[in-house]
């Protein structure tokens, strides 16, 4: 592993910030849908609550997950970097490196650590925090499209790598395991997330309502604070988290009404985004 | 290092051990893209294991049409939502659309894929990750100037279809004026002109697929 020089991991946050690279998420509107559709967000004042509310909820639990994953990736590949050092030969790293992307076999059970469960203890996490299945889909749906993108980006990777091994990783996972592998910090991946959450909120009303995109624009420049200040709490949540091997430690908020509307999203048939 | 899973081959796109030739459809709103894509799966349907995803712009009504039609068994059959972008989910972000046409090589490892795009207008075109050929699909009804003005449907597209050649009396289109327009645009690439409401069989369609299909897989 090559040693970060200062401007490392900059310039691969900016590629995964970018909404243009493949991620699945431009068919999604982060509740938006739902709430214009029924009129309960009309107008830029709205969208500003909205977005205020779920930064502090939805966002703050996402960011947490995504920076607890980003940690447990570097922590993957710096295993595999470790053993890869050690090996005599190439098959013995190998080895090693199937070992580390191998951690879902195995029963569950209250003994094992989370450690040693690798991915599929923090895909629970995300599970466990995504109480409505239409969102647990497209959480995964998300997951999966940029996983793909992630692979091919950086294919050596043992973070992404051993994630692909859960077939369907929850979006927050993947989105972390990507932003270690850019090179990006675990704070940086929590405000990665943060972003995209908002962001994509935000475009979806434009394009729904006809919203003045300047305006909106200078509502998220808004609300950049809050999402640097919920970013740093998830951040500290992951890091204690990761630590002390226990995903419980991770917030768990929400937002109820977006969250049923969700579900009605879902079964609804003349809709524009997926979620 | 080898990643085994047995799941998901991320990228390139699986194409199940037929190889199933995939098609993108494209072009603007009311050209008739839907009725191709039925038009293709009941000529060749009988001879191909074929499969389709729709994207499109509001609800599912493209993949109900042909599900109503009964075209194929609703489980060939797949929509994908765009978000109010049907562009970007044929072109910059192809990723839902990987992942249905996936879920459809794994359930049925057809021959021929269709992925019939949303409307959208003369610059939406499909990225070659998503597919092997595109089809762009305009009628005359939207007037005999559009060859002439071109755009990256008209000029790239692989196969460029001309449909309502039943309506351009009507609406004053001049077919000859489109077929040197489309010519001199297009740098040798095929132009057809087709009605499909009068001859739905659309057999010079059908011969170019299946030509194109047996260039890239072999007629094996």
């Amino acid at each position: 592993m090559t040693l970060l020089t200062p401007a490392a991991g900059n310039a691969g946050l900016l590629l995964l910030a970018d909404s243009r690279v493949p991620s699945g998420g431009h068919v999604h509107s982060g509740g938006v849908e739902a709430l214009v559709d029924r009129g309960l967000l009309r107008d830029v004042e709205d969208l500003t609550l909205f977005l205020a509310a779920r930064i502090r909820t939805t966002a703050l639990v996402t960011a947490s997950l995504t920076a607890a994953a980003n940690t447990a990736a570097a922590n993957t590949a710096a295993a595999n970097t470790a053993a890869a050092n050690t090996a005599a030969a190439n098959t013995a790293a190998n080895t090693a490196a199937n070992t580390a992307a191998n951690p879902v076999s195995g029963k569950w059970s209250y003994e094992t650590t989370c450690h040693s469960r690798g991915w599929s203890c923090w895909d629970a996490a995300v599970e466990v925090r995504t109480p409505v299945a239409a969102l647990r889909e497209a959480s995964r749906a998300q997951g999966v499209a940029l996983l793909r993108t992630a692979l091919l980006a950086w294919p050596q990777d043992s973070g992404v790598r051993a994630l692909a091994e859960l077939g369907r990783p929850h979006q927050p996972l993947v989105l972390g395991a990507a932003s270690a592998a850019a090179g990006a910090t675990p704070a940086q991946a929590a405000v990665l997330a943060v972003h995209h959450l908002v962001g994509g909120a935000a475009t979806a009303a434009v394009r729904l309502l006809g919203l003045d995109p300047l305006r909106v624009a200078a509502v998220q420049a808004g609300l950049a604070p809050l999402v640097d200040e919920t970013a740093a709490r998830a951040a500290s949540a992951a890091e204690l988290a990761v630590h002390a091997d226990d995903p419980d430690l991770l917030p768990a908020d929400a937002t109820p009404l977006p969250e049923i509307m969700a579900e009605l999203h879902h079964a609804s048939e003349v809709t524009l985004f997926a979620s | 290092m080898h990643l085994d899973h047995a799941k998901f081959d991320y990228a390139p796109l699986p194409a199940g051990p037929r190889r199933g030739f995939r098609i993108g459809i494209g072009g603007p709103v009311g050209g008739g893209k839907t009725a191709l894509v039925a038009a293709l799966c009941a000529q060749l349907r009988d001879e191909l294991s074929v499969v389709v995803v729709t994207n499109d712009i509001y609800t599912e009504e493209d993949a109900e049409f042909l599900r109503r039609h009964a075209v194929l068994p609703d489980d060939r059959i797949r929509a994908v939502r765009t978000g109010c972008c049907p562009h970007t989910a044929i072109r910059d972000d192809i990723t839902a659309n990987l992942a249905a046409v996936e879920e459809l090589v794994e359930a049925h490892d057809p021959e021929l894929v269709l992925v019939e795009s949303g409307g959208d207008n003369l610059t939406a075109t499909f990225s070659y990750g998503l597919i092997d050929a595109q089809i762009f699909v305009v009628d005359v009804a939207g007037g005999d100037k559009v060859p002439r003005k071109g755009g990256p449907g008209v000029i790239r597209s692989d196969l460029l279809v001309i449909n309502k050649v039943d309506l351009a009396p009507l609406v004053g289109a001049d077919l000859e004026v489109m077929r040197t327009d489309a010519e001199r645009v297009r740098d040798g690439r095929p132009t057809l002109f087709t009605s499909i409401r009068n001859q739905p069989e659309v057999p010079e369609v059908v011969r170019w697929v299946r030509e194109k299909r047996a260039a890239l897989v072999g007629t094996g």
